[in-house]
């Protein structure tokens, strides 16, 4: 009972993780129909850049140049994409393969063998909850997910731009017209996507994880499944998402000596099974708009 | 000057065939080699490119049909025995000819296992759930062993037919004073296979079904109005990409000796992409030029690699040429889609010395989006229109 609990708990911290990746990748799509599939990159770039300030300035301060950087490299892709604008969305995701194969191939290069540390105040203390032993980092990951994605859910519902974002995503023709500035809905989005992928990169660098290593632009990868379980353009669908693939990745990795027909490893591959069967039955994902034509 | 321009198109491909027919007998095995790598990858992107190109369906999947097509070979044309690892391989002892085709057929067979999602999911959504694929092969390739070897993979049967080994070196062959050795007789296999995947593809382009998908593509509403069964469409184009993905493997396959499962990652498929992004989309040449440029960049850069001397050695910190040749082709994606969606095709047409009147606009060399760019979402596949003029 205890071991489903802490498997519960690991898979709770993970997923909210996910859910932060997903949130950047649905954000960057409502607001500009991009699917950027340089996040990944984006995230390894943000905590490679707090692992290397954090040594002379502290983890506060490197985490929050990270952020910086992070956005200011989201907002490189998002002017370099608004040169083709009027391509269709697919040549747009194309092209950021293409600057996240960039980005990728210099980050690994630049850390190598390594494991890079994110010197954080949490380090490797564990709490012992009713019994089930969680990280000290995985708690404030989770701490600051529920805030920050609280935050955006609100600023979503609240705030003008949030009405402005909506309705950019609903019909960007239309919203223009009503005096919507989409390139304005763009850059704020890329931004945040930025933010988002520079904090779900440094918590997921941080305990239990060993640290950063050149493989660790792959892990928003991890996060597609979500996005598609959720629906892409759907901010409460990456959220379950997120969670449903922490979830299963923690209890088919827990359980994986039960489970060991399927093989070894079988943990990173069930998100993607999930995806697959939730596809077969819903197309536009759990929560996504359906699509519909008027003829 | 038409009459001139035809006969130089019909002139072209005869004296390129005939080119290809006597390199062996001049190149050495590091070029013959590189040759069947870039024709094995030729194919695999002209698959490749009938889906994304043409249909407008972004799949990262390649690599696993590739993967299927060369494990696949094996597992059919292998003989059971123990293999690296402590691992007992099975396999079926086919003729190895008869294997290649299951193989190609294995590949098609994986793809239409996917056609429910495939047939149903649109765009940008395939591309995300065809990752999927990917990272199941990896599982599969890994912990498969009995069919696949697992980490240490699978060694290669020779391709051969009664007895006589097509990519080997049994029985030793001379011609005119030159041994016809392993690679090549594997370069004669590859652009065999080359040209039969060119031909078909611009057939398959230039008639009905290639219309079609066009359409689709375009849109999809008026595509279904015209009675085009889209989803139906949809999945066999995918199917058709898969088994140019598995003859690209069996090929490949063939060049390597060796399969191992870490070479059909997401890199692998992310690749492809570039290839057929580079080369121009919908292309079918477009398609072989861009394998030759992304086959062909890293295997130059290392074999110069004394000439370069901004290029570091393998395995040091520096830009080695495999890194170089990584951010060169990452770099060329975003040029082309910025710059010039046609890729390296459109960039050849401009060169053209006399382009017809409706080219002539777009050659002023001027990059930019084409006149109407809402209506042409990838690029209008020119290519194939003018071929079947």
């Amino acid at each position: 009972m205890t071991r489903l609990l802490e498997l519960l708990a690991v898979g709770l911290s993970l997923g909210m993780l996910y859910a932060l990746i997903a949130m950047g990748f649905v954000i960057i799509y409502k607001g500009t129909r991009v699917v950027n599939f340089a996040q990944g990159s984006l995230l390894a770039l943000g905590a490679y850049a707090v692992a290397r300030i954090a040594p002379s300035a502290g983890f506060w301060a490197a985490a929050a140049a990270g952020i910086v950087i992070t956005v200011a490299g989201a907002l490189l892709i998002r002017f370099l994409l608004a040169r083709a604008r009027g391509h269709d969305h697919m040549a747009l995701a194309i092209a950021t393969i293409g600057v996240d194969v960039v980005l990728t191939t210099e980050l690994t290069r630049r850390i190598g063998p390594d494991v890079l540390s994110m010197l954080d105040p949490w380090g490797a203390a564990t709490v012992r909850l009713g019994g089930v032993t969680v990280p000290q980092a995985r708690i404030a990951a989770m701490a600051v997910a529920v805030v920050v994605l609280g935050l955006l859910l609100a600023l979503f519902r609240y705030t003008g731009w949030g009405v402005a974002m909506r309705a950019a995503s609903a019909d960007a023709e239309a919203a223009s017209l009503m005096g919507i500035r989409l390139g304005r809905v763009a850059t704020v989005s890329w931004m945040i996507g930025g933010a988002l992928a520079a904090g779900a990169g440094v918590f997921m660098s941080t305990f239990p994880s060993a640290g950063l290593d050149s493989h660790s632009s792959t892990i928003a990868l991890a996060a597609i499944p979500a996005i598609i379980l959720g629906g892409l353009d759907s901010t409460h669908g990456a959220i379950v998402g997120g969670v449903t693939v922490g979830m299963a990745k923690a209890l088919t990795a827990g359980y994986g000596s039960e489970l060991g027909f399927l093989g070894a490893g079988f943990g990173d591959v069930m998100p993607y099974v999930l995806m697959v069967a939730v596809l077969m039955w819903r197309p536009s994902g759990l929560f996504g708009t359906r699509e519909f034509i008027r003829v | 000057m038409s009459d001139r321009t035809n006969l130089l198109r019909r002139a072209l491909p005869v004296g390129g065939l005939l080119l290809a027919l006597l390199v062996p007998f001049y190149l050495s095995g590091f070029w013959l080699l590189l040759g069947v790598m870039v024709m094995a990858a030729a194919i695999g992107a002209i698959g490749l490119n009938l889906l994304v190109g043409t249909a407008g369906q972004l799949s990262l999947a390649h690599a696993f049909f590739l993967a299927v097509g060369a494990y696949a070979y094996c597992w059919f044309a292998g003989a059971p025995g123990p293999g690296g690892g402590g691992i007992t391989l099975t396999g079926l002892e086919l003729p190895p000819l008869l294997a290649a085709v299951l193989a190609v057929a294995t590949a098609g067979a994986a793809g239409l296992l996917f056609s429910p999602v495939a047939g149903r999911v649109r765009g940008l959504y395939l591309g995300l759930a065809s990752l999927a694929l990917v990272f199941l092969g990896q599982h599969l390739l890994f912990n498969l062993s009995s069919v696949t070897g697992g980490f240490n993979g699978r060694s290669v049967p020779e391709l051969s037919v009664l007895g006589f080994e097509l990519t080997g070196r049994d029985p030793e062959l001379t011609l005119l004073g030159v041994p016809v050795g392993d690679r090549e007789r594997q370069w004669y296999v590859a652009l065999v296979c080359v040209v039969v995947a060119y031909v078909f593809a611009r057939r398959v382009l230039a008639g009905r079904p290639g219309r079609a998908l066009v359409l689709m593509r375009e849109n999809e509403t008026a595509a279904g109005v015209v009675g085009v069964p889209v989803s139906r469409y949809k999945a066999a184009a995918f199917v058709l990409s898969s088994m140019y993905a598995g003859l690209a493997g069996v090929l490949l396959a063939q060049a390597f000796q060796r399969v191992v499962p870490e070479y059909f990652g997401l890199v692998l498929s992310v690749e492809y992409l570039a290839m057929i992004v580079i080369g121009g989309l919908g292309s079918v040449t477009g398609a072989v030029l861009g394998a030759a440029f992304v086959t062909g960049l890293p295997s130059l850069l290392s074999h110069y690699s004394g000439l370069l001397t901004f290029l570091a050695e393998p395995g040091t910190s520096g830009v080695d040429p495999a890194v170089a040749a990584r951010l060169v082709f990452g770099v060329a994606i975003v040029a082309v889609i910025l710059l010039e969606q046609g890729g390296l095709v459109a960039l050849g047409r401009r060169l053209r010395p006399a382009p017809r009147p409706p080219a002539g606009a777009a050659g002023q060399g001027e990059p930019g989006p084409p006149p109407d760019p809402a209506s042409h979402p990838v690029l209008p596949p020119q290519d194939m229109t003018t071929a079947s003029s």
